[in-house]
């Protein structure tokens, strides 16, 4: 077992560092407190080749894999988590669903202008009254000749506003439950699709969430996504997908968290020395060093089985149970050393803890990835 | 090659429309302190704008002699002719030490002229000294980012030469009735001169001092925070009648002009005053200010470098000194 | 256009610190970087060739087998190739004996342009740029802030301290790199597997290349290091806690002492 990453992993993890820092950093807090989506990083992560990871060269993508682009959405979240799940929802939940399940057409269509970052993708599956209870799905396709009819809307829809191409649930024969659930790509511009407002929400609060609005939306056939009637599971595998995804993110804000922590605990003083000096800092410290680099370990692990082509369903809700409840502990650990100044804004903690919220809930609450993890020992 | 040969110090009066830059006077003055521990002449090799002013500020400024080669050919600098002229020269006249400025001009003609010579160069130095023991000069510059010094030896070749960063030199006291002794050499094309032709000069408005001449200075940091509050900076500056400068992180970001740098990668510096408002102290900063007269540094990170080499330091917020050090030196400066 | 670009592999100078008891430099942990003038110097070697159809660009550097690394970030910025000169025999060069070596290898390549950095963020001697180029007898412009390739020649943009010229240089010829030359990009995911898993850096010793023994490491250096140590440590000066008028009466004080005012 090698707990050493190969060096070209820790080449990409410098160049990705080198432009969180660069690009990313400087605009985090606004991109939170203005609710700003960052159009601009979007842009540059394009020709930078971060947009499209583990697609394969021949569609347009880097040709790199899970591993490399878990640590990119790690290394972005590390100083602005808004910037790690744009990339996150992207690439798991809009092009690996493409790639594994579309016809060739449909990759030679939509790959390359999404993975070399022209593009942007986005995800819809849960409605109001269907959450983590997916089957209870509302929206319908009913085909009419050359093409399919949509009804119905999305919410909570991350890079909601700014994407071109989404990936739409919806059911093609409501009397067969999940089974009659199909999945579409559906391009911002077909008639009849239409964006809600964007949410206001508590954390990543740049990253465009909305409702998509589908009212007699007109699909081409040829954009059904698999098969009829199998929308459901794949939905399902694709979120196996963005577990790493989120799971990286949530790594990412917990080590960004440790990171200011440190640097904060070196440099105020109480009492006349530096509180690093106090044991219950460093006892706290070391808790959340220890935890990060836990949730590293399966973050990494869950990358590595789905590159490996290995069965990864539970590695990755383990990876995103354990890094997402990393995320709030260490953050809420991290406002706490940091003292009163840790409940400012300015601080950055403070939109850390926010942002690290999510985790636990989207892509699969805590408690769903319990039940995935659970079952697979019980069955 | 025999060393015993070669004899004389040698400064090359680096110009800069039509005129000898200051740096070549600090050389001469440097030049003139070497020449002395052996009695030997001090050269300045003037090559290019050959005029009488140049001439007599270089004999003011302490050359014994002025050899000179004055073709409108070499009015403005060009690496392989000027190159060319200073090989017949060192050929013809055997210099034991050969300085020139560590500017723009004069670190890209040591070096070539250096190579074909196959003579050692050493580059940006900060002191020299002749060793009493071999006779050789010792020449001590700031290496790893200025982090460390070390002292070169270039004892089997002549000349030995060596850039010297500008500013750290003293210029000797001016002689105005010096009469140096002027030999003119001619010029013969290369070959190879006309490799390079200057298409455009264009020289950079610039209404500020220039930091290296300002006896005070107000420098700024990334504490500072903005440009805007570079605004402060200035008027504390005006109110001393002195210039601001600036560490490579601001220069970096675009707030301060690169010529407003202090630094490794900027300039050297030695004001009587340096303020050094909320900058951080790194060692390559350090190396390009430490030899101030009085060095007052404010930052609220106590544990800023800046304070180890500050004769003051003040742990505070720039936003509320600043302004009561401004009312304070307008009440005092009326 | 067959470019040759040479790189160094430096220590961070910008992550050292000094040992605030002894004065002495802590090297421990400072990470190895490749220089950023030489960095920004094959950028813009990089844009120049995808301008120039047919053309090419050669990373070379001199140092210890570790530089491996930094040859391989070359390769993942898109060099095409990516030599190493490695070889006890070029220890203790100093920058004659590097130039030397360097443009002992450079001949063997075939060449129209070698860009080299302005300096090493280790040595800032500048000196190993026009040295290569008076060895190899081609025009050099050092500082140079921006090319724009011509028929047999380039356009180059040399920066001075107060001016800049254009001049036009013919090809074969050096340019040194200044930082503005070229932004560096940020490495491609992919790129950066095909440099490890695809490419390779040529290794060469002292046998790759035609080369007087005398020019070469410590024999090949006219100069040498007589001593180094680290920069004399003054006396602390006074620093107090002070905000408002408190911290400017005390600045007040300090001036008048001093005569500033």
């Amino acid at each position: 077992m090698d707990f050493i990453l190969k060096p070209e992993y820790e080449m990409c993890r410098d160049s990705y560092r080198r432009f969180a820092e660069t690009v990313a950093a400087p605009i985090a807090i606004d991109v939170d407190e203005q609710e700003l989506f960052p159009l601009d990083t979007v842009n540059q992560m394009g020709k930078a080749g971060f947009m499209g990871i583990p697609i394969p060269a021949q569609y347009g993508g880097q040709g790199a894999d899970n591993l490399a682009y878990a640590i990119c959405v790690e290394e972005l979240s590390r100083v602005c988590a808004t910037t790690g799940v744009i990339v996150s929802a992207h690439t798991s939940l809009c092009m690996a669903p493409i790639l594994e399940n579309g016809t060739p057409e449909q990759k030679e269509k939509y790959l390359p202008k999404l993975a070399s970052g022209k593009e942007l993708g986005a995800f819809g599956l849960t409605e109001p009254g269907a959450g983590t209870d997916a089957a209870g799905q509302k929206t319908t396709a009913v085909l009419e000749g050359d093409h399919y009819v949509l009804n119905g809307s999305k919410i909570f829809i991350t890079n909601g506003r700014y994407a071109n191409v989404y990936i739409i649930m919806a059911m093609t024969d409501p009397s067969k439950g999940t089974r009659g659930i199909s999945a579409f790509i559906v391009e911002k511009g077909f008639e009849g699709f239409d964006i809600g407002p964007a949410e206001k929400k508590m954390g990543i609060r740049g990253s465009a969430t909305c409702e998509l609005i589908m009212k007699d939306c007109i699909v081409p056939k040829e954009n059904l996504l698999g098969v009829e009637g199998k929308g459901f599971s794949l939905a399902m595998k694709t979120l196996d997908g963005g577990r790493i995804g989120i799971a990286a993110q949530a790594l990412g804000i917990a080590q960004g968290a440790l990171d200011k922590t440190v640097a904060y605990v070196k440099e105020r003083k109480q009492f006349g020395k530096s509180i690093a000096q106090f044991q219950n800092t460093q006892f706290m410290l070391a808790d959340m060093a220890t935890q990060v680099e836990a949730a590293r370990l399966l973050v990494y692990k869950a990358a590595t089985y789905k590159d490996g082509k290995l069965p990864y369903s539970v590695e990755a809700s383990r990876a995103k149970l354990f890094a997402a409840e990393t995320a709030m502990s260490v953050t809420t650990k991290a406002v706490q050393l940091h003292g009163g100044y840790g409940y400012m804004r300015e601080y950055e903690v403070e939109r850390m803890m926010r942002d690290a919220k999510i985790t636990e809930i989207y892509e699969g609450t805590s408690e769903v990835q319990k039940m995935v993890i659970s079952s697979a020992l019980l069955k | 090659m025999d060393i015993k040969e070669y004899s004389g110090v040698f400064v090359f009066a680096e110009c800069l429309d039509g005129k000898v830059v200051d740096a070549a006077f600090e050389l001469l003055g440097e030049a003139g302190r070497l020449a002395a521990v052996k009695g030997a002449q001090v050269t300045a090799v003037l090559v290019g704008p050959v005029t009488d002013d140049n001439v007599k500020a270089l004999g003011a400024g302490g050359a014994d002699r002025v050899i000179t080669c004055g073709d409108g050919r070499l009015k403005d600098y060009l690496t392989l002719p000027y190159t060319h002229v200073l090989e017949t020269i060192v050929k013809t006249y055997k210099p034991e030490i050969f300085l020139f400025a560590a500017t723009p001009i004069g670190r890209d003609l040591a070096p070539r002229l250096s190579a074909r010579l196959r003579t050692g160069l050493t580059a940006d130095c900060t002191k020299l000294e002749m060793d009493a023991e071999s006779g050789n000069l010792l020449m001590t510059r700031p290496a790893f980012g200025g982090n460390i010094m070390a002292t070169i030896v270039c004892g089997e070749h002549r000349p030995q030469m060596a850039t010297v960063r500008p500013g750290v030199m003293q210029r000797a006291e001016s002689v105005s009735d010096a009469k140096p002794a002027v030999v003119a050499v001619a010029y013969d094309a290369p070959a190879d001169a006309d490799g390079v032709e200057i298409l455009e000069t264009v020289i950079k408005p610039h209404t500020k001092q220039n930091i290296r001449d300002a006896k005070i200075l107000i420098s700024g940091g990334r504490g500072v925070g903005s440009p805007e509050n570079f605004k402060m900076l200035e008027e504390i500056a005006d109110l001393l009648g002195c210039t601001t400068s600036a560490s490579r992180a601001v220069v970096d970001a675009g707030w301060q002009e690169k010529d407003r740098q202090v630094g490794q990668t900027g300039q050297t510096v030695r004001p009587d005053l340096y303020l050094a408002c909320g900058i951080s102290g790194a060692i390559q900063h350090v190396a390009g200010m430490e030899e101030s007269g009085l060095i007052i540094a404010i930052n609220k990170d106590e544990r800023a470098a800046i304070f180890s080499v500050a004769d003051l330091g003040i742990v505070g917020n720039l936003m509320t000194v600043l302004p009561s050090l401004k009312e304070r030196l307008a009440q005092a400066l009326g | 256009m067959k470019i040759i670009v040479t790189i160094k592999q430096v220590p961070d100078t910008t992550e050292v610190k000094l040992d605030p008891v002894t004065g002495t430099l802590i090297r421990e942990g400072v990470p190895s970087i490749m220089n950023p003038d030489d960095k920004a110097g094959l950028e813009a070697a990089l844009q120049l060739r995808d301008k120039i159809p047919g053309s090419t660009v050669t990373a070379l550097s001199m140092g210890p087998a570790q530089a491996s690394v930094m040859m391989r970030e070359a390769l993942a910025m898109g060099a095409d190739r990516a030599i190493l000169l490695c070889d006890r025999a070029f220890a203790g060069s100093d920058t004659l004996a590097t130039s030397s070596s360097i443009a002992a290898a450079i001949r063997t390549l075939e060449f129209d342009l070698v860009v080299t950095g302005r300096q090493a963020i280790d040595g800032d001697t500048a000196q190993v740029g026009p040295q290569i180029a008076e060895h190899l007898h081609i025009p050099n412009v050092s500082y140079a802030a921006e090319i724009v390739p011509e028929f047999g020649s380039l356009k180059v943009k040399r920066m001075f301290d107060d001016r800049y010229q254009w001049q036009r240089v013919k090809t074969p010829c050096l340019l040194t790199a200044l930082s503005e030359l070229a932004q560096p990009r940020y490495l491609a995911p992919g790129a950066v597997f095909r440099a490890w898993r695809e490419k390779e850096v040529e290794t060469w010793n002292v046998s790759n290349i035609e080369i007087d023994p005398g020019y070469l490491g410590l024999a090949g250096s006219p100069t040498k290091v007589k001593k180094s140590f680290p920069k004399a440590v003054k006396p602390a000066g006074c620093v107090v806690a002070a905000e408002n008028g408190e911290a400017a009466d005390i600045i007040m004080k300090k001036l008048r002492e001093h005569f500033i005012i």
